[in-house]
């Protein structure tokens, strides 16, 4: 493990831990929101047949980096009217829900920040702040867009948080474990033995689970689109409507930790779908390490499989974007309660039924 | 819950067509154009920046009449007899120096009357669009090929000769008046010189 590893190089056990709890946020958040914000602009653009930014470096590579840094030098506005304390913590307290959830996260078997056994519902759990934090800045700004797009985040992500953690619970069910690095090596490297093809299950039982793991996927898909707040679900920035909903009177950095969580938010939710059903770090054919007989390879190939997968489904998630026109409020409420509540009931009830054959 | 079920396939089924179109559209090649560096085709009779051949210009001051907006501002100075101004392209002999063809493009609305009257078709739209500026006197377009100095010495010359002419006149008209005295001291009545001078006039 990194942790251990470090331990033993920098023989303080304080600096390894130090190391490896920054690691993700500068190794991979912030290079991953630079390019995340590019990818989108890029993939948009193509999909309605444009070039999109094309003119700071070749196509337009060092796009983002010009935006942080016009981000970097605007005024800090904070408005009058505005409690100032939650108003400044808000953005904060997003940014820190939606880091913790790294922490959990399995970017390869020898780098996870903390191997929990409760992994996946930590980062459930811990994602739960985002709410608290949305919820503070839409009413520490005074603004009633900001408030409005708040209320309905706030009813959205506990919403479609019971959908996703129907689905984690048939998952668990299965394989009997909430720890996502166990999760990740028990769906050995080998796609048929992946959650969404039944998992390590044989026989009668993994034709069986195929179909509803299939289903599962897309429920889960959809209610971790929904959570973070991305199109068709995104009433709670709905630009056509509310301005920008919560971070309507955020500017500079703190608009900048609302973008970054946001980005950072979509790879999280990747990733859960991708560890859930996809392998996690494994890849689906082997590896090259363990054929050349380099086992210092594999990590590395572990984490740009778990890479490659994450910014798959984070392209999925552009792509419908791009696909879908956004929710009504009361279809998004439906669509939850009416729809993906009660199949995934029943996905629950039947892997149960299932796993006991 | 036969429509329901239903509901919900097509809502997955109708959502995989919307993504198959848009993931088409992908590589669709895009239709940009990229503005400054690629210019677009502008049609063939496009409207645009006027320009003047100054070259073939009479000076008729046609175009500057036909103007709805009065943008066009012609001023001309006869030449003098022995000067040859040359023939325009389509040959008509210039006889006017032109000493101010300005057209202010702030005021011009492109609509292309001026062009049409032209005897020399010295004056027509060009292609150019991009003349932006940042002061409103700098639309003002001077077309003159002249030399500042060159003008004023037309529009010297002109003068001199006027008035060179002015005064043959008055000499001449003295003289006339001298000669119809004196014939009437000689002859009472003799029309004849009277009558050419009357005609010189």
């Amino acid at each position: 493990m990194m942790y251990d590893w470090l331990n033993n190089l920098t023989g303080s056990p304080i600096l390894a831990m130090f190391i490896v709890s920054l690691l993700p946020l500068f190794v991979f958040i912030l290079p991953f929101a630079l390019f995340a914000v590019l990818m989108e602009r890029k993939v948009s653009a193509h999909m309605q047949d444009r070039l999109g930014p094309m003119r700071t470096g070749y196509h337009g590579i060092l796009q983002t980096i010009a935006d942080i840094i016009k981000l970097l030098q605007k005024e800090d506005l904070v408005p009058t009217a505005t409690d100032k304390t939650l108003f400044n913590f808000a953005p904060l307290l997003v940014f820190i829900g939606s880091y913790a959830a790294f922490a959990a996260i399995p970017f390869s078997g020898f780098f996870i920040g903390s191997k929990i056994d409760l992994g996946i519902i930590f980062i459930v759990g811990v994602t739960g702040l985002v709410v608290a934090g949305i919820l503070m800045a839409g009413w520490a700004s005074n603004n009633k867009y900001s408030l409005l797009g708040a209320m309905r985040s706030a009813a959205q992500i506990i919403s479609y948080e019971i959908p996703t953690l129907l689905i984690i619970l048939t998952i668990i069910m299965i394989t009997g474990t909430l720890s996502l690095y166990d999760l990740s090596e028990m769906q050995t490297p080998y796609f048929w033995n992946w959650m969404i093809l039944g998992g390590p299950a044989v026989g009668l039982q993994k034709i069986l689970l195929i179909p509803l793991m299939i289903m599962g996927c897309l429920i889960i898909y959809t209610s971790t689109l929904a959570e973070v707040n991305r199109t068709p679900f995104d009433i709670p920035e709905a630009e056509s409507e509310l301005v920008s909903g919560y971070h309507t009177e955020y500017s500079g950095m703190k608009f900048a930790m609302f973008f970054l969580a946001e980005y950072a938010n979509m790879f999280a939710v990747s990733a859960i779908v991708a560890v859930l059903f996809f392998g996690g770090y494994q890849s689906p054919f082997g590896y090259l390490g363990n054929l050349l007989g380099l086992k210092w390879l594999i990590p590395i190939e572990q984490f740009s499989w778990f890479t490659a997968k994450g910014l798959f489904f984070v392209f999925v998630q552009m792509w419908l974007r791009w696909t879908l026109p956004r929710f009504r409020v009361d279809q998004l409420m439906a669509f939850c309660w009416k729809y993906l509540i009660p199949f995934s009931f029943v996905i629950l009830l039947l892997v149960g039924l299932i796993t006991l054959i | 819950m036969k429509d329901y079920i239903l509901n919900f396939w097509q809502g997955l089924f109708t959502i995989l067509i919307g993504m198959k179109v848009t993931f088409r559209h992908l590589f669709v090649p895009a239709v940009t154009i990229q503005y400054p560096t690629v210019k677009p085709q502008m049609p063939e009779r496009e409207r645009n920046r006027l320009y003047v051949n100054m070259d073939d210009c009479i000076g008729c001051d046609q175009c500057a009449r036909a103007c709805p907006v009065n943008c066009i501002e012609i001023d001309t100075v006869k030449s003098l007899p022995e000067e040859d101004l040359g023939k325009t392209s389509n040959g008509k002999k210039k006889a006017l120096w032109v000493t101010t063809f300005n057209i202010d493009f702030a005021k011009c609305c492109y609509c292309q009357l001026c062009v049409f009257p032209c005897p020399t078709e010295c004056i027509y739209m060009t292609d150019v669009y991009e003349f932006s500026e940042f002061k409103r006197e700098n639309l003002l377009y001077d077309f003159v090929t002249l030399l500042p100095e060159e003008r004023i010495q037309k529009k010297k010359n002109f003068e001199e000769m006027q008035a060179r002419k002015e005064i043959e006149k008055v000499a001449a008209a003295k003289k006339a008046a001298e000669e119809k005295v004196a014939a009437q001291a000689n002859k009472p009545a003799e029309p004849k010189p009277d009558s050419k001078e009357e005609n010189k006039q």
